[in-house]
């Protein structure tokens, strides 16, 4: 066979091109790691693990449960206690989803969930509807459970090791505190507490009780804060002068005009007991299902989102109560009858605050906090940390840019290694490895929730791990993540924002006496609780 | 010496085509093969249309390391044999497969939202077009006018300058 010079040239001419080809694509591939891997290196950011907690040994913990509402049922299934109307409405759901070819996996995590060492042992609603629904799914061969009227009777009974508080705010502190005075564990939803006097005084019974005190903000379990938290002790994103913190809710649930179940009556309902401190009324189904709508009973967007948002950032940056609150709002969006806002604009503020500065010396000090929200608008806007040297975006996932005028930045951002509109890092708790510089293809799936791994095959819940340390540090000791510290600033600063908004004024926190300062004339409790329309409605009804 | 010119005729632009295909085909391949942290995941799980049950499957925990090795090698096949020019019809058939698996993973149909496309389609768009370019690739193999073939065929092309 003779080949010609010809045949050689079209015979191996592909191969020039395959080299070609292979050595762009392999140059391109590596040199992005590299220089990913050095921009990694260089912001030296530690993703968080799920943390570890020792596990609870012995005899299982026995709980009980005060209020079985829609948050008291979440918490029981956090615990690993399903209704069996909930399981129902979930195969069916599984099944609905299915025959669209969609995934519904509630069920199927709630299965996969680790199962903790308790028993249910106690219910405590004063809706007999409530109480039975949990006793008719709870009370069972391998747990067995019983009602108790009221708290203090579970709380006196000796039958239980803990209590998990679930009910209207204006009840939280007195149940938290008559619980933890005798020496029985509280996991207490936020706010804390409803009023200022009452929060010094859980204070005051959570130090010198035995028992463990643990507020309901779960998001302190999320990996992407623990992860944010080393991300602001490294100075990643220079000092911060600006948080943003959004509510964006648009519908009927979100606005907390939950369903009135047909079953209530004033047979099937303890009235008095659900009033409690609160003004006495005749009785009103509105009102008791739809508590969050009344300062009597809640405390509306300050004490009910803003709280997450304010601990979900105390969390992060530790910066403790503000010196000073501003407010403003109205009720704008949902006209009917109640007495909270539901347009609420917050400002906070911490002038001696620093997340660490990387100009001058003395030349950056201070923060404001804004909390703005809405219930009439559910447009997605995200929590944003403004710092000099770059901007975050916390949520699930985490993400910073750098600033195009950073200090810190700007060697890199000159030598194009950086790019303002480019993130750097990317953080996303449930893939196995950061991304420092994000695709738009990632991101997208990432947006759209497709990008989850399991931690060892689980879907972990937040509210899950909340509970689980609480537990656990009851029987191991050991520290919880949002104790009576983080309790106490959490409910003094939802306070401050709730006063300031009720009597159109700005109110000043006194950290060395560690008191708001007096405003003459005003009963700061008494201006929190009251119902803002009362005095007009005594005048038209008169 | 009088030599006749020799026209550009249709097999040379068909050799090109497969160059060009084989070219991307291969990029893809090795962009893939050096990045560790790829994975089809994202696009398996957002799959939609008819057939998301089974990129579903696919994307699921035991599948999704043979999806995506599967994926590279394949890539990687199909460029070698259509830059090559060697075994091109078996190159051309695997990449018919590939290209029918990623347009039914994403429909360009108008009843599914379009994920992550760049431009607008309407039942056509690139990989089904890409995909047609494979068939007629398969339809007519060029490797004996260039490519690896040549050197090993035995039965020369005949062509109008060796009558000289």
């Amino acid at each position: 066979m003779s080949w010609t010079r010809r045949d050689a040239l079209k015979g191996l001419g592909g191969i020039p091109i395959l080299g070609a080809v292979w050595w762009a694509g392999a140059a391109n591939t590596v040199s992005k790691k590299k220089e990913r891997a050095a921009l990694l290196e260089q912001l030296n950011i530690q993703p968080s693990l799920p943390p570890a907690v020792p596990g609870i040994g012995g005899a299982p913990v026995r709980v009980g449960i005060i209020g079985f509402g829609i948050r008291g049922e979440q918490l029981c299934r956090s615990l690993g206690f399903a209704t069996k109307e909930w399981i129902e409405d979930m195969k069916t759901a599984e099944a609905e989803a299915e025959a669209e070819g969609k995934k519904h996996t509630a069920l199927k995590d709630f299965m996969a969930q680790e199962k903790l060492n308790v028993e249910l042992v106690g219910i405590c609603d004063i809706f007999d509807y409530r109480a039975n629904k949990a006793l008719a799914s709870f009370n069972t061969e391998d747990n067995k459970m019983e009602r108790f009227r009221t708290h203090q009777e579970m709380i006196r009974s000796g039958k239980v090791d803990a209590v998990i508080i679930a009910t209207p705010d204006h009840w939280h502190a007195p149940m938290a505190i008559d619980a933890l005075e005798n020496n029985v564990h509280v996991y207490v939803e936020k706010p804390m507490t409803h009023t200022v006097e009452e929060t010094y005084r859980l204070r005051e019974a959570a130090q010198k009780s035995k028992a463990v005190l643990q507020v309901g903000h779960q998001h302190r379990q999320t990996l992407s804060f623990q992860t944010a938290r080393d991300i602001m002790n490294k100075g990643t994103i220079g000092h911060v002068s600006l948080i943003q913190t959004n509510t964006n809710r648009n519908d009927d649930n979100g606005a907390w005009n939950y369903h009135i179940h047909e079953d209530a009556s004033p047979q099937t309902i303890d009235w008095e007991l659900f009033l409690g401190s609160a003004p006495k009324i005749p009785f009103n189904k509105n009102h008791f299902f739809r508590w969050r709508k009344w300062w009597a009973y809640g405390s509306g967007l300050s004490g009910d989102l803003l709280s997450h948002d304010y601990d979900r950032l105390n969390c992060v940056l530790e910066m403790g109560i503000p010196e000073s609150v501003t407010t403003s709002g109205g009720i704008y969006t949902h006209r009917d009858g109640r007495n909270v806002p539901d347009v609420l604009q917050v400002n906070m503020e911490f002038p001696n605050f620093t997340t660490g500065s990387s100009q001058k010396a003395g030349k950056e000090k201070g923060m404001t906090f804004v909390y703005s929200a809405t219930l009439g608008n559910g447009f997605s806007r995200p929590t944003i940390l403004m710092g000099h040297d770059g901007t975050m975006e916390l949520g699930n996932r985490l993400t910073i840019w750098p600033d195009g005028r950073s200090t810190r930045y700007a060697e890199m951002i000159e030598a194009e290694k950086m790019n303002p509109n480019i993130p750097i890092y990317q953080y996303n708790p449930t893939a196995t490895v950061p991304d420092a510089v994000a695709s738009a293809t990632s991101q997208y799936f990432a947006d759209k929730g497709l990008m989850w791994t399991y931690i060892n095959g689980v879907r972990v819940d937040s509210t899950f791990l909340h509970m689980r340390e609480w537990l656990s540090a009851t029987r191991n000791g050991g520290k919880v993540s949002c104790g009576i510290k983080e309790g106490f600033e959490e409910a003094i600063a939802s306070h401050m924002a709730g006063l300031a908004y009720k009597l159109g004024r700005r109110i000043d926190w006194d950290p060395e006496l560690e008191i708001l300062k007096p405003i003459e004339g005003i009963d700061f409790d008494q201006a929190l609780l009251a119902n803002p329309f009362e005095s007009q409605s005594l005048l038209t009804s008169t | 010496m009088e030599q006749t010119k020799k026209r550009w005729d249709l097999k040379d632009t068909l050799v090109v085509l497969r160059l060009l295909v084989g070219w991307h085909f291969l990029y893809e391949g090795v962009i893939k093969l050096y990045n560790p942290d790829w994975t089809s995941f994202g696009y398996l799980a957002s799959a939609q249309g008819p057939f998301e049950s089974f990129f579903l499957w696919m994307s699921s925990e035991s599948m999704i390391g043979i999806a995506d090795w599967g994926n590279k090698i394949a890539l990687i096949f199909v460029g070698l044999t259509l830059l090559l020019g060697v075994f091109e019809r078996v190159g051309a058939l695997v990449a018919i497969g590939l290209l029918a698996l990623y347009y039914l993973a994403h429909p360009a149909f108008p009843w599914v939202t379009q994920l992550n496309v760049e431009g607008s389609y309407w039942f056509v768009n690139k990989n089904l077009i890409e995909l047609v370019a494979c068939i007629l690739l398969f339809q007519m193999p060029t490797a004996d006018r260039f490519g690896l073939k040549r050197l090993f065929n035995t039965k020369k092309e005949i062509t109008k300058t060796e009558l000289s």
